[in-house]
């Protein structure tokens, strides 16, 4: 019986030091572990995106909340002024949920670029949203307040080849991109007051 | 009689140097050497690990109760293990996404667990820590050496620091098989070949 107590009291104890060490380093890494990832991950879609901005777009970034969810907005400074916002959305694609990083100026709700970020596309078909850079760019100076739709449903974007839902989820996350811009659009503008340099 | 701190060091060097004397740890070994770099920074993982579950085993194996070592081990590796997880996702992210699930599967290593059921166990704190450093060393420099002898061999670049240098020159053909799996074999097989001619003298 002896023995049965000490089994349990030592790997609870083992437990709880293991558990409180792993919280504790968990605490001290994450906001490095969230920067990496958008670096890694999100950074090229971003940087394209913000091409030629004067700033890191990776460090001026803000976060608003819309109901339950959390959004991250990578700001670009142009000509001296945060003009514009990069943010994510998402829209159901063949394999899974597609993840659209889209930029906005603010001054005129246009779009200045996208870039599919994250996806389960089939490899060589579906997955040339992402590596197809005439996809993505048909985006560009479109307004983001308008209902993208693919030629196919008489929208104003040319489907990838062959992967017809893959490029309806892309628009699809577009199209939730614009909004969530026009419901977040007032916060947006005033965060983005502070940034301007 | 007892080794030396010295040789316990050592033997892991080359007596009983992991992937190669004891055949151990060979689904890392197999899997991650495509590159130097990735085999150095998994043999690192690996280290770390080693070391601090040899010592905090070392250091408790008075208190844990034998019918619950192997539970009492893992749950000290698992923590170690996701600590570096951790770590590797903060500081070196390139290479975590290329070493992906092997970093969690140190877990299962059974390096890792051999060491603490096998030495850390029954030895002292100094002694399993130098045990586990040399058998760590030694796993790092074999993966080091596998991934070297595939990447020269199947791409004809090393990329030390993240700078690929040419070594063949842009004639050189590459035999791409070496960095795909059965060329992990074929090296592995050699290497151990090698070895072994070189001990049985």
């Amino acid at each position: 019986m002896r023995e049965m107590i000490k089994m349990v009291v030592v790997l609870t104890l083992l437990c709880t030091f293991s558990g409180g060490l792993l919280a504790a380093i968990r605490g001290g890494t994450k906001e490095r572990i969230e920067y990496q990832q958008l670096k890694f991950v999100k950074g090229p879609a971003i940087k394209a995106i913000l091409e030629g901005s004067s700033n890191d777009p990776i460090v001026d970034r803000f976060k608003i909340k819309d109901g339950e969810i959390e959004r991250s907005f990578f700001v670009g400074v142009f000509d001296g002024k945060a003009s514009a916002v990069a943010f994510e959305s998402f829209g159901k694609g063949f394999g899974g949920d597609i993840g659209l990083m889209v930029g906005v100026n603010i001054e005129d709700d246009n779009i200045i670029g996208a870039g599919v970020t994250t996806h389960n596309e089939t490899p060589g078909v579906g997955s040339r949203a992402k590596t197809d850079p005439g996809f993505a760019a048909q985006f560009k100076g479109l307004s983001i307040k308008d209902t993208f739709k693919v030629k196919t449903d008489d929208g104003q974007i040319d489907a990838v080849s062959g992967a017809t839902i893959t490029s309806r989820g892309v628009t699809v996350a577009a199209t939730e991109a614009g909004k969530i811009y026009k419901k977040l659009k007032p916060q947006i503008a005033e965060k983005l007051k502070k940034f301007a340099k | 009689m007892a080794k030396t701190l010295v040789q316990e060091f050592t033997k892991g060097l080359w007596d009983e140097i992991p992937p190669f004397r004891l055949v151990l740890g060979l689904c890392p070994v197999l899997a991650v050497t495509k590159t130097v770099e990735n085999g150095i920074g998994m043999g690192l993982a690996t280290t770390f690990v080693l070391v601090c579950s040899n010592i905090l085993v070392s250091s408790l194996r008075k208190v844990i109760p034998p019918k619950v070592r192997i539970a009492c081990f893992i749950i000290i590796i698992a923590t170690f293990v996701t600590v570096v997880e951790l770590v590797m996702q903060a500081f070196t992210y390139p290479l975590f996404l290329k070493l992906g699930i092997f970093i969690p599967l140190i877990v299962v290593n059974c390096i890792v667990l051999g060491r603490a059921e096998a030495f850390a166990s029954k030895n002292g704190i100094i002694a399993s820590l130098a045990d586990g450093l040399g058998i760590g060393i030694g796993f790092t420099l074999a993966l080091g050496a596998l991934g070297a002898v595939r990447e020269l061999f199947g791409t004809g670049i090393l990329t030390i620091w993240e700078k690929p240098i040419q070594i063949f020159g842009p004639s050189f053909q590459p035999f791409t098989f070496m960095i795909e799996a059965p060329g992990a074999f074929i090296c592995l097989g050699l290497m151990l070949c090698v070895m072994n001619m070189m001990g049985s003298k």
